[in-house]
């Protein structure tokens, strides 16, 4: 077991809290780098898959775990980002580097007109409220065919930075790299809204609304951020998304990718970055351990692979059910206990983490 | 010029009238507890101060100036920090973030220079930090730092909460029932630090408590509620002895029999 003696403010207001800490993450930094040289062509397309899907855990984790506002709508603001991207290259003619900070905020902005209605309402409320955005985005879509090509939908066309091809299928390697120094950027602003005093109206929003407003926090402007920078992330993932996927519709980000989205960072641990990853692996690789565990099924059986509609959607919904009851705060809830477990060998106890009952609260005001 | 003038203010909801043409006023430096009987309107008092409600009719001037017309948020701007009753803090976050967030009115910084966490924002943290210490040494909440608020007991809670309002550096504290639920030590404690709060640091404090001897030990004036309306006010020893204080609390009263408090 390890005490971290503090001898500076700033221990608290670093990145890292000591050297041991950043040695870990620089190791995982180093495998990411250097996955390209380990992988085929199909698990580098995934592992890219898993970090577009960190991104947009990272946006709807902004909002839902950091600010306390449930959202049902977000996979809208995938499209919003998506089409953007796309339509500022093809209509506007502007080059990927230009194109792909503004769908961010392009998106992060109707983010923020999406707050001014939605700001006033709590809860099931705010979440019936924003399901309605990503069904009427569906439509939206449809109805503004000239622009969006409707159902038949739209290609992305090729990255190219500074003549350099990040080709999604030519230079998998390379984009792959693109969408880690995204990633990492992204979790970097992430970080640094949290250790400043923003995220700590974040949370304060969050865990009080009342007395946020006591201490002086303006709670509508607060969440109207919020959403801004939530959606804003989203968006840029959504970009990716299009990218990845290279053709995509009204179809590509419907209702089911939001509450997707919402059950990724549930599942993954809300209130952290590292929740969002755990999600997205989890999200990004089901289909696929579906898919091996069809074939592995299969082959015992002597017979093809079995086909079971709506097997996904079970399978994610049933996990969904046994992290709620037995582990609350996600997987990565999980790998703190484990972790605590091992750093305090053999002095952890079983009822570490059991929450306490919190008190009272004030009534509500208004 | 009163630091807090309160001038005939009224609140009903629907048929109750919670708060009735109540009027009076805080001097600077000063410690002014109100006290009465459940539902007199103590809270509710708070309450309007803090701009959660407004009132239907008279007006709350702090400095001399009206606040009604600004929303409550603006109100720790202006210098007037308050705690709750039932307690209201952050609790998925630790004592520390908990007492930064009251440094929130002090925010120098803006969105894209936090995102970025420029060494300005970097320095504002530390200044920041180097406040809520100074709130931490005062209140002796060392241990608990980096404590979450869901693992604390009640005691240390009421204390956290008294901390984060005095991160605001306020210059006039509401304190909601500082005392309640507490033991005859912490409660001791409260005394202690109301004195040295109103001392040392120069901040005036209203105080909605229940404890009397708390009440007469550390505030200057009294003033009495029952019913919304303003019973007594002056010294805590008049307020105590005031034949309608009285009458509030024990129901007749026998100019015969002293209530010896």
């Amino acid at each position: 077991m390890r005490t971290l003696f503090k001898t500076s403010y700033d221990t608290d207001i670093n990145l890292f809290r000591d050297w041991s800490q950043a040695r870990w993450y620089l190791a995982l930094l180093i495998i990411l780098v250097v996955l390209p040289f380990f992988l085929d062509i199909f698990w580098l397309g995934e592992m890219t898959n898993v970090l577009i899907w960190a991104i947009a855990g990272m946006g709807i984790m902004m909002l839902v775990g950091q600010t306390g506002q449930a959202s049902l709508g977000h996979a809208a603001f995938l499209a919003v980002g998506c089409y953007a991207n796309v339509l500022l290259q093809e209509r506007l003619g502007l080059p990927f580097i230009l194109s792909f900070p503004l769908c961010g905020l392009i998106a992060g902005l109707a983010g923020v007109l999406l707050a001014i209605p939605t700001t006033k309402l709590h809860g099931i409320y705010l979440a019936i409220g924003t399901l309605a955005i990503s069904i009427l985005m569906d439509d939206l879509i449809v109805v503004a065919a000239p622009l969006t090509n409707g159902v038949i939908g739209l290609m992305t066309p090729s990255i190219t930075i500074f003549g350099i091809s990040f080709d999604r299928y030519a230079e998998l390697d390379r984009f792959y790299w693109l969408v880690l120094v995204i990633t990492l950027l992204v979790v970097l602003a992430y970080r640094n809204i949290l250790r400043s005093p923003l995220g700590r109206a974040f949370a304060a929003v969050r865990d009080s609304e009342v007395s946020a407003q006591a201490m002086g926090v303006n709670v509508a402007r607060t969440k109207a951020v919020a959403f801004g920078i939530s959606t804003a992330i989203t968006g840029l993932a959504g970009a990716l998304i299009g990218y990845f996927l290279t053709t995509f519709n009204n179809e590509t980000f419907n209702i089911i990718i939001s509450i997707q989205m919402l059950l990724m960072i549930v599942i993954g641990g809300l209130g952290t970055i590292h929740g969002a990853f755990f999600g997205a692996i989890v999200i990004a690789l089901l289909p696929q351990a579906i898919a091996m565990g069809r074939d592995f099924i299969g082959n015992l059986t002597g017979g093809g692979s079995v086909a079971i509609p709506g097997l996904e959607s079970a399978l994610f919904g049933m996990i969904l059910i046994v992290f709620i009851l037995f582990e609350p705060m996600g997987i990565y809830g999980r790998w703190v206990k484990i972790r605590t477990y091992f750093e305090l060998f053999p002095f952890a106890r079983r009822d570490m983490f059991r929450r306490q009952r919190s008190y009272l609260k004030t009534e509500r005001m208004r | 010029m009163s630091l807090l003038e309160v001038e005939n203010v009224t609140l009903r909801f629907g048929g109750v009238v919670a708060v009735n043409k109540v009027s009076f006023s805080v001097e600077e430096g000063e410690v002014f507890a109100l006290v009465g009987p459940n539902g007199a309107g103590k809270s509710t008092l708070f309450n309007l101060i803090s701009r959660f409600y407004d009132p239907v009719e008279g007006d709350i001037r702090f400095q001399g100036k009206s606040i009604l017309d600004r929303p409550s948020h603006e109100m720790a701007r202006l210098g007037i920090a308050r705690t709750f009753q039932n307690i209201e803090l952050f609790e998925q976050a630790t004592v520390l973030q908990n007492l930064l967030v009251g440094r929130h009115r002090h925010r120098q910084s803006r969105l894209w220079n936090e995102v970025l966490f420029t060494p300005f924002v970097r320095n504002e943290e530390r200044r920041h930090r180097e406040a809520v210490e100074k709130v931490i040494d005062f209140l002796d909440l060392q241990v608990y730092r980096d404590k979450y608020i869901a693992g604390l007991p009640y005691g240390v809670r009421k204390v956290v909460e008294m901390g984060r309002a005095l991160a605001i550096e306020p210059k006039l504290l509401l304190l909601d029932e500082p005392a309640s639920g507490l033991s005859v030590e912490e409660t001791q404690d409260v005394a202690f630090w109301v004195e040295d709060i109103k001392k040392e640091m120069g901040v005036t404090v209203i105080m909605v408590e229940h404890d009397m001897h708390l009440v007469s030990a550390v505030s200057d004036r009294v003033l009495a509620l029952a019913d919304g309306k303003a019973l007594a006010l002056g010294t805590p020893h008049e307020v105590q002895n005031h034949p309608k204080v009285i009458e509030a609390y024990i129901g007749v009263a026998d100019p015969a029999e002293k209530v010896v408090a």
